[in-house]
């Protein structure tokens, strides 16, 4: 991997942060974007801005072109069967929404199991509770190993015939503890019970699959793997998406109306009701052309040498703990820390005004860091453009803030 | 670190003493007033106690808690500024801090009643860290609005 390459490709990089160069380290949040992402976008709305689906001319032809073309890059990247299982919405959150309100609003009833883990974003928990509370079903955590790993025989014994739905992170986006989704996803299917993967945290970084995953749904956001905010995607399996119920409905979703009732349209545009994020979603699959380009393999190795370059460093400083997961194997490049006295609030101020932008605060998991006893944490997430050098100035600039505050 | 501008705007000497030598930190006895206010997103926790006199004066008053240093320090600055101000001046002075947190346009007259407390004007320029710096002015004002 050309890491000056890489680099030059990220025009941000280039910028100054209160006079210091830029070290991002925030990309968990969001990630940066490519040129080649940018100049998507750009010459969408210069050269071919036009409504897709609905027009004969040349213009309405070459976005829905882009528009579709972009959508089989994403059928490839995450290697799933048809076209028509991927659906275009907003954000991972709203791909997670539609499954609880259309798929479960159908098939989860009173006394129903649902279950997700400790490990989970507030996206892939709050649509849950919301469901369980309006049908009276139940929402189960499955359980830990006292050395917080998945019990995955407690769970065996958890699950049978009131098991609806399981939905779990591939990668925790605050510990950066890889799920152990296959094999969960292995005894769910021993059941009736639908899998849902939140994908966030692994699709931007990882080889991901989802026939080898054999997951039902799979969830993930463009915005953090090189593409526009605003486009994200929901996967399902094709015989399960058409099975459901739409989600919105107005123009586009429809085959046909009438003046009393109208029929749904076909896969993928059931669940496309309206003018859909054109221009974000031919960006997202120029996302996908850059990552498959470098290859997943390469992305993924890159960001585990960093993410244990972060580790190392951290297991030398005396009053840092890192949180979570300390076995190489199941971690990837998120590293979130707490100081046994400087808040976090003041360290990610001490590091911004230094040029370097880490997270902090509760991630949207605040379950999972209260666990730890503490209310927020600082976190450090990385991507394929991130160096070692980057991290010795962000651990040097780091004990420079604690001196300040200690 | 030498370089900061904005964050020495912030995080003044004032205020790094405040956050590392809290004022008026000491629990009260007797009959107190009594809250907590705290912030469920970064776990800042303010603890106040006030006694007012009979004459409607802050006559004694305890802020402790945990959290980031505007949160604490803003809290120990405030027991400064409050501390032997009647009720009425405490609620103007209370209405001033977070006009000057907003920016807004203050008199002389009103800046001047902040006090120490004007050390924490520099958090303006820090949106996300203001609901940091109004931890315990929030609390102050509950136990205030009381009276
Ligand atoms: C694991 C995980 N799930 C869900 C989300 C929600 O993503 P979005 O805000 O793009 O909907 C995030 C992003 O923060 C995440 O990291």
């Amino acid at each position: 991997m050309d890491l000056e390459r890489i680099r030059k490709d990220f025009p941000i990089l280039k910028t100054k942060v209160n006079g210091n160069d830029l070290v991002y380290l925030d990309n968990a949040a969001t990630s940066q974007k490519p040129k080649l992402v940018i100049d998507s976008l750009v010459d969408y709305y210069e050269n071919y801005n036009s409504n897709v689906h609905r027009g004969v001319h040349t213009l309405s032809v070459k976005a829905t072109n882009e528009y579709e073309k972009s959508r089989s890059k994403v059928r490839e990247f995450i290697n799933a069967d048809k076209d028509e299982e991927i659906i275009y919405t907003r954000n991972a959150s709203e791909s997670l929404n539609i499954i609880a309100y259309t798929w479960g609003s159908r098939n989860v009833n009173k006394d129903d199991d649902i279950f997700i883990t400790p490990f989970e974003h507030h996206s892939n928990i709050v649509p849950w509770q919301e469901l369980c509370k309006n049908k009276k079903a139940n929402l189960k955590y499955i359980p830990l190993t006292e050395s917080g790993d998945v019990d995955l025989d407690k769970f065996k014994s958890m699950i049978g015939t009131k098991t609806k739905l399981i939905s779990i992170t591939h990668m925790s986006n605050v510990l950066g503890t890889l799920l152990p989704v296959k094999e969960i996803i292995n005894i769910a299917n021993s059941t009736p019970a639908v899998t849902v993967i939140d994908a966030c945290q692994s699709v931007p970084h990882m080889p991901v699959d989802v026939k080898d995953l054999d997951c039902d749904f799979l969830c993930f956001s463009g915005h953090k793997m090189l593409g526009p905010t605003g486009i994200g995607v929901l996967y399902g399996k094709f015989d399960i998406l058409n099975e459901m119920p739409p989600f919105l409905f107005g123009g586009d979703m429809i085959s046909e109306v009438t003046y009393e009732d109208a029929k749904w349209n076909d896969l993928p545009y059931k669940f496309e009701a309206g003018t859909p994020n054109i221009a974000d979603a031919i960006g997202l699959g120029f996302a996908c052309d850059y990552l498959k380009n470098i290859g997943m393999e390469n992305v993924w190795n890159h960001e585990i040498e960093i993410g244990e370059y972060i580790f190392s460093k951290f297991k030398s400083l005396d009053n840092f703990e890192v949180l979570g997961e300390k076995s190489k194997e199941k971690r990837g490049g998120v590293v979130s820390f707490s100081h046994n006295k400087v808040h976090p609030h003041d360290i990610g101020s001490g590091l911004d005004q230094f040029g370097v932008a880490i997270r902090t605060g509760h991630h949207c998991a605040m379950p999972l860091v209260r666990s730890y006893g503490i209310v927020a944490a600082s976190r450090a997430s990385v991507y394929i453009y991130n160096t070692k050098e980057e991290i010795d100035i962000f651990i040097n600039r780091l004990l420079e803030v604690e001196e300040y505050f200690k | 670190m030498s370089e900061l501008s904005d964050f020495d705007d912030m995080y003044q000497e004032v205020i790094i003493d405040h956050y590392k030598n809290p004022r008026n930190s000491k629990k009260l006895s007797g009959n107190y007033d009594e809250t907590k206010a705290h912030n469920p997103f970064c776990g800042d926790e303010i603890e106040l106690q006030l006694i007012i006199s009979e004459d409607r004066i802050v006559e004694k008053i305890s802020v402790t808690g945990r959290g980031c240093a505007i949160s604490q320090s803003s809290g120990s600055l405030m027991s400064d500024s409050v501390y032997g101000k009647s009720i009425e001046e405490v609620k103007n002075i209370n209405l001033n801090v977070r006009a000057m947190l907003k920016d807004e346009e203050l008199s002389d007259e009103d800046l001047d009643s902040i006090g120490d407390s004007y050390a924490i004007e520099g958090v303006k320029k820090f949106p996300v860290r203001i609901k940091c710096a109004l931890l315990s002015w929030a609390a102050l004002k509950e136990l205030i609005d009381k009276y």
